[in-house]
């Protein structure tokens, strides 16, 4: 089955006080319909910027630098400001962290949600609109939908808002969805029902999904491949399945030593002593390497080669991968 | 909704009611009117014998007791120096000064917030550089300044404009221009950063994500939300460019409010004053209230408050 969509050697850059940054640096990963990719990383890793770049929804101070983003075959970042417009929330949906903040405060639900048919099915009037708006919003459970149709996002609790945030982003079914920290901002049971609305969207579609996180457990219940993001770069990708079974990068090895597991008797986590590096002084070699405990020379002075770990499925960013895998 | 509109209105009201006491009060400090209104030869009692015709010999709260009573039937006081109404004589210069507030105040906002929002949309581009320059003229000197600068090149030069008088249009373009230009230019600067910020915001992302043109995301998703605060300083600055156009209305001779307040207060003309100001504040308030209901149907955060 071909990709759905494929990002090779992405680069972004952005302008920040202390110079010219790489948040994404030659990022390459792709995903099938009906998957879901987890990108995984810190804060500044550059997932948001990852995702910002596919839909070319970059801030005022980011600039694609180079690569390609190929969506069902065609490179978006070649596209018109009006072809991605009619791509966007039509084949490409994504939400954001915040529920709170990403619904226009002075627009009521019924508008918010109706615009994506007013502008990718043609859909002028608001009458027409009205019965697709409802079913949209019913898809997303929110209850007795036609009857908050005149609501304004105040009047909705904070996952009551991310439910309608996706239904506006799932309205004209799209290929792909990209979830940028989704649950985040959210409780902790409502964060468990938004990823069992989003599978159960999956399901019942065959959208493919991105999943931004920082939560293992999420990752490892929800998705299928993950992409580990350190510094702007990828260092290992795979299956999750093999990946959480046999990391072959030390930094993938310390996130899964630092997560809690249930019954266990340790009562300290291992964490990653050290901080990640700033983006504007990285270090030359492997940028994992000051705070890796297998560093050696050849780490400190260059960047590793992808190194093919158990086949074509899953690589990984290490000069020693396969001693990390053991 | 209703209650709302109800708090609001009492507390209008009590605002005006402040206004009349406090220039009751200020205006009687000022001075005796007596002075000015018998010959110097006069004597103390002759004096005294005008002030308890004229109420003045009473203490203040009953002057202002009587005054209110009045006012509730309409009645603002007689204007010593025209022996008219004082509502009349307010009422005959109230128009030109109306008339020369809003047209300034439709050219600030018809030439502020569109350029606010082009130059908010492409910052340093050249609507930016034009807007700010023109930003920085409108604020940097005074509208009387313009005015004079105006009869200067357009009258006694070019010889296009009347230099001064009140008529036709062609009479209106330099003075509304001249104090317009001041409001243009905080309305456009206040446009502007609105409008950069809720361009930043999360949903206006969000629109962009949804695949909404370009031209609705600033248009309806935007500028919807910047536009608050520009509502609000847009109706304060119906106040500044009524006390603005005093000195525009001495430049061009404008049969206006403002000269006659000035002249009202020089020579005491108690009842004049005090109907010239309470109007004046009844028309703020009323204009303070309108935006406050425009608001609440704009935003519905205040609707449901």
């Amino acid at each position: 089955m071909s990709d759905l969509l494929r990002v090779e050697n992405l680069t972004t850059w952005l302008a920040t006080e202390s110079g010219i940054v790489t948040a994404v640096d030659d990022v390459s990963f792709s995903v099938r319909a009906g998957r879901t990719l987890a990108l995984v990383g810190e804060s500044g890793s550059g997932k948001s910027m990852t995702c910002s770049s596919i839909m070319r929804l970059l801030p005022g101070n980011g600039r694609i630098a180079g690569g390609r983003v190929l969506f069902e075959g065609e490179d978006l970042l070649a596209k018109s400001p009006a072809g991605m417009e009619a791509i966007r929330g039509r084949k490409i949906g994504m939400i954001v962290q915040d529920p709170m903040t990403s619904l226009n405060p002075l627009l009521d639900v019924e508008d918010q949600v109706g615009e994506v048919f007013k502008y990718h099915l043609g859909d002028r009037s608001r009458r027409l609109r009205r019965p697709k708006v409802v079913d949209v919003l019913s898809r997303v459970h929110i209850p007795a939908a036609e009857k908050r149709l005149g609501s304004y996002p105040h009047e909705f609790s904070g996952g009551m808002r991310q439910r309608v945030a996706i239904a506006l982003n799932i309205a004209c079914a799209p290929k792909l969805l990209i979830a940028d920290e989704p649950t985040t901002a959210l409780d902790v049971t409502v964060q468990q029902q938004i990823l069992a609305l989003l599978r159960e969207l999956q399901r019942g579609t065959g959208m493919a999904i991105i999943l931004v996180t920082h939560d293992l457990h999420t990752v490892q219940r929800f998705c299928d491949e993950v992409a580990i993001m350190y510094a702007g770069r990828i260092v290992e990708q795979g299956p999750v399945s093999e990946i959480f079974a046999r990391p072959a990068h030390p930094y993938t090895q310390g996130l899964l030593r630092a997560l809690p597991q249930l019954g266990s008797q340790e009562e300290r986590l291992p964490l990653i002593p050290g901080q990640p590096p700033s983006l504007s002084s990285l270090p030359p070699g492997c940028r994992f390497a000051p705070r890796c405990p297998r560093a050696t020379d050849l780490c400190r002075t260059e960047y590793p080669d992808w190194m093919a770990t158990s086949g074509e499925t899953r690589r990984s960013a290490c000069w020693y991968a396969d001693e990390v895998l053991g | 909704m209703l209650r709302y509109l109800t708090i609001r209105i009492a507390q209008s009201i009590v605002t005006v009611l402040l206004v009349t006491m406090i220039i009751f009060v200020i205006i009687r400090l000022i001075g005796d009117p007596t002075h000015l209104m018998l010959p110097p030869e006069a004597t103390e009692a002759d004096r005294e014998l005008l002030r308890q015709q004229m109420g003045l010999s009473d203490p203040v709260v009953v002057q202002y007791w009587r005054y209110l009573l009045q006012l509730l039937h309409g009645d603002m006081g007689m204007s010593y120096r025209f022996s008219l109404p004082a509502l009349d004589v307010v009422l005959g210069r109230i128009g030109p000064t109306l008339l020369l507030t809003c047209t300034s105040l439709a050219i600030g906002i018809l030439v502020g917030v569109p350029l606010g929002v082009a130059s908010a949309v492409r910052p340093d581009g050249w609507i930016d550089f034009l807007a700010k320059g023109i930003a920085l003229f409108g604020q940097a000197a005074p509208p009387f300044f313009f005015g004079l600068i105006f009869v200067l090149v357009f009258s006694v030069q070019l010889g296009w404009l009347p230099t001064s008088g009140y008529g036709g249009p062609q009479y209106l373009i330099m003075p509304s221009i001249a104090l317009g230009w001041y409001s243009a230019a905080g309305l456009m600067r206040l446009t502007r950063s609105n409008m950069m910020e809720v361009l930043t915001s999360e949903y206006v992302k969000m629109a962009r994500i949804k695949g909404v043109p370009e031209r609705a995301v600033v248009y309806k998703h935007a500028l919807k939300n910047a536009a608050l605060p520009v509502l609000t300083f847009a109706s304060l600055q119906f106040g500044i460019l009524m006390g603005g156009a005093v000195s525009i209305e001495s430049v061009f001779a404008w049969p206006g409010m403002g000269k006659l307040i000035l002249d009202s207060i020089a020579n005491l003309d108690y009842a004049v004053v005090q109907a010239a100001v309470t109007l004046s504040a009844l028309m703020f308030t009323a204009i303070n209230l309108t935006v406050d209901l425009l608001y609440a149907y704009i935003d519905p955060r205040i609707r449901y408050a």
